[in-house]
């Protein structure tokens, strides 16, 4: 069986493909891998193209797997993600982007079938050390979610709870002004300054979804991890967020989850693509979406795959 | 076009189908009247019973505090003077021609036990009435007020009324002097329970629920939403938790004389504790209540979207943090109603309280836990089980007052439901 005729099964799609179709089967991963000259592994021992590794590196991920009950969902992935950088996970549906976003802050661990092993560590700190509280990491390392869920609380303390429960602020005042501040950092504060008190679920989608980084940036993280913080606002929303984010890379390190390609294109340094649990390929941006390395990557790019 | 095509065979069956709708329809709609048909049924016998019992007969008289009966040493005796003599002579005075002891004795009977009593109240209050006349409305006996309010069938043979001709006719020379009337019957809502229907009431059996729901409230629901809270939000996901929940379900089937059994051999037989007594009852209504708001409080927890728990980890916030600050705001109304749905339940539960003994026959109103004291369900049982014709009326008027308690329990859970809900 040729690559060829693994992948061609996949209907042609449009350079954006946000829509994932069914992922491709694990067989045609084998053949594309095998198929591949410049890759010698078997789907065990797969060794990731490209450059996983980064100057500077502030979050590492060294072998990672993750296990929900029999199903392995990360296989031996390893990342590095730098200071003040963006990097954004792509790949089909299923494929484990999300699942390696929440392995970086520990959100997996409120699943109990996940299983996590490897090796991760924020500033040379080992995050699923036993010593280390999954609170301390979570203030280090904010997460928005796909789908905006602001508290059903006023606008106000949505973005004061961060700061309340960790007792960053000293007083009344200090408080204010966090809250401002974050909110006129994620570019909210015009449009809420006078109904701070409204409540945050009244706002509409794109709102939510920056009033939920603002929440974030409130307790100020040294990483921020965006679970496609985009996929269920429209493009002026989208846009909006877009450009919050260059902002936001002047401080804090991004690791963005995106089906949106453009996206990707527009507010990443850098792209890990991730396929069936493998992270394929890390490259600088323009050299994924110009020049991939691997061929899977090519074929999802080019919409091939969806 | 062929008959072959879509439509025509969608259009072939399209008959059948609406039939079929129609008859889905109808059966529905026949359902709905007949549970509708036998509420309506159930409340207006109910009402047609029990709207009698909250009037009652009352007759006038003129009390003589003569000082020949209360003062027969010159000085009021409160103690054993004869208080029955000052209504029976005021009756007796109405009708001259009464002379005879039976007949006498039958005249008495036309008023009710307490007129004494009310005699002695008033000289007790006001010692001045002393070798005064004063008009007054006392209770007619229950058999007068049954006679009265058309329970009594003046057609029947004598030996088989309650009351006898001579009585009747008395009862209808007092209605033609205007000296009887229907007042409203607080004694219903003042008294506790009494052998005389028209001294009977319910306050002893309403303070006795009141006291036991008061236990069973404050037991069952920090209970239930803390075991809710933990099998929810903190206990892990396995065979045990499988296993908890299966019991939990059936616990709530259990039927409630169980708990009863339970209660009298834990509580009464080994704890030793008071047997009769509204802190027994509650702990068992608890016993009985606590399934019921585990499994409303667990299904208003997980009704809270996961988005928030996630929200609120992702800040940061503690395994509690996240319970306190959003989960159980976010699912107390589910919770309340959820309890509100148990009390109502607990109030209406008679058979567990048999076995721990609130079936007896308590005229005082319980002042506290400890007292002995009786529910509100029991003492309609207990009303239903007696012979005079006047308590039957009164348990219909008992149970429309349950049945008013009900109502406004499930209405107070449907209000906190309707103004508590958020929506995100």
């Amino acid at each position: 069986m040729s690559e060829r005729s693994a992948i061609d099964d996949q209907p042609a799609q449009g350079a954006s493909g946000i829509t994932p179709p069914a992922p491709v089967q694990e067989s045609a991963l084998v053949n594309a891998i095998a198929d591949k000259p410049d890759s010698s592994a078997t789907d065990g021992e797969f060794k990731t193209v490209g450059e996983y590794r980064c100057q500077n590196p502030y979050l590492v991920a060294e072998n990672v797997d993750v296990h929900y009950g029999s199903n392995h969902a990360i296989k031996n992935v390893s990342l590095e993600i730098g200071k003040k950088e963006v990097i954004a996970l792509i790949g089909p549906s299923g494929c484990g982007k999300s699942t390696f976003l929440r392995c970086l802050n520990r959100m997996n661990d409120s699943i109990e079938s996940a299983v996590v092993s490897g090796d991760i560590r924020l500033d040379g700190e080992d995050i699923y050390s036993k010593s280390l509280d999954p609170v301390v990491l979570r203030a280090r390392v904010g997460i928005v979610f796909q789908k905006p869920n602001p508290f059903p609380k006023s606008i106000y303390d949505n973005v004061a709870y961060g700061p309340r429960i960790h007792g960053l602020a000293a007083d009344r005042a200090e408080l204010d002004e966090i809250v401002h501040s974050s909110l006129e950092r994620a570019g909210l504060l015009e449009e809420v300054k006078d109904r701070l008190d409204d409540p945050g679920t009244g706002l509409s989608g794109g709102q939510q979804q920056r009033l939920c980084i603002a929440r974030t940036i409130a307790i100020n993280p040294e990483v921020i991890l965006m679970d496609e913080p985009c996929s269920a606002l429209d493009p002026i929303a989208t846009a909006k967020v877009e450009d919050l984010m260059d902002q936001l890379a002047q401080e804090y390190s991004i690791v963005i989850v995106t089906h949106s390609m453009q996206q990707a294109a527009r507010v990443s340094r850098r792209v890990a693509y991730f396929h069936l649990g493998h992270l394929i390929e890390v490259n600088d941006t323009d050299t994924v979406f110009t020049n991939p390395e691997h061929k899977l990557t090519e074929d999802y790019i080019t919409g091939r795959i969806g | 076009m062929t008959d072959n095509s879509t439509k025509a065979k969608v259009e072939k069956g399209l008959a059948r189908r609406r039939r079929n709708e129609l008859i889905f329809r109808s059966a529905g709609m026949l359902a709905t009247t007949v549970g509708v048909l036998f509420l309506g049924v159930f409340f207006f016998t109910l009402i047609q019973n029990g709207s009698s019992a909250f009037q009652q007969s009352f007759v006038l008289v003129d009390l003589e505090f003569s000082e020949d009966i209360l003062a027969p040493d010159g000085e009021l005796d409160l103690e054993y003077a004869n208080f029955d003599a000052i209504p029976r002579n005021a009756l007796r005075a109405k009708f001259p021609d009464v002379t005879s002891r039976s007949e006498r004795r039958e005249l008495n009977r036309l008023l009710s036990i307490s007129a004494g009593y009310i005699a002695r109240d008033m000289i007790e209050d006001d010692p001045e009435l002393l070798g005064q006349t004063v008009q007054v409305w006392v209770p007619a006996a229950s058999t007068v007020d049954m006679l009265l309010k058309g329970n009594i069938d003046r057609e029947i043979v004598e030996s088989l009324r309650p009351i006898s001709d001579k009585q009747i006719a008395w009862v209808d020379e007092l209605v033609s002097n205007e000296r009887v009337r229907k007042q409203f019957n607080t004694a219903l809502f003042t008294n506790g329970d009494s052998r005389e229907p028209e001294l009977a009431g319910i306050r002893g059996a309403l303070m006795g629920s009141f006291y036991m729901l008061l236990v069973t409230v404050v037991l069952s629901l920090p209970i239930g939403a803390a075991a809710a809270i933990y099998l929810e939000e903190l206990a892990p996901k396995n065979k045990w938790a499988d296993l908890i929940e299966v019991n939990i379900n059936n616990l709530a089937a259990v039927p409630s004389i169980v708990f009863g059994l339970l209660g009298l051999s834990i509580f009464v037989n080994w704890a030793s504790l008071p047997r009769s007594a509204p802190l027994v009852g509650g702990l068992v209504l608890a016993l009985l209540t606590l399934p019921v708001i585990i499994i409303a409080s667990r299904a208003a927890i997980k009704a809270v979207p996961p988005s928030i728990r996630e929200a609120a980890l992702g800040l940061g916030a503690s395994k509690m943090q996240v319970v306190f600050h959003h989960v159980l705001p976010l699912a107390l109304p589910g919770m309340l109603t959820g309890t509100i749905i148990g009390m109502s339940r607990a109030l209406g539960e008679s058979a567990p309280l048999l076995m721990i003994g609130m079936v007896a026959f308590i005229v005082d109103v319980p002042q506290g836990l400890s007292d002995p004291a009786t529910a509100l369900p029991v003492q309609i049982y207990l009303w239903a089980d007696s012979p005079e014709r006047a308590f039957a009326e009164r348990t219909s008027a008992a149970i429309i007052v349950l049945l008013g308690f009900l109502l406004l329990m499930n209405l107070t859970a449907v209000i906190i439901r309707k103004r508590m809900e958020r929506k995100w």
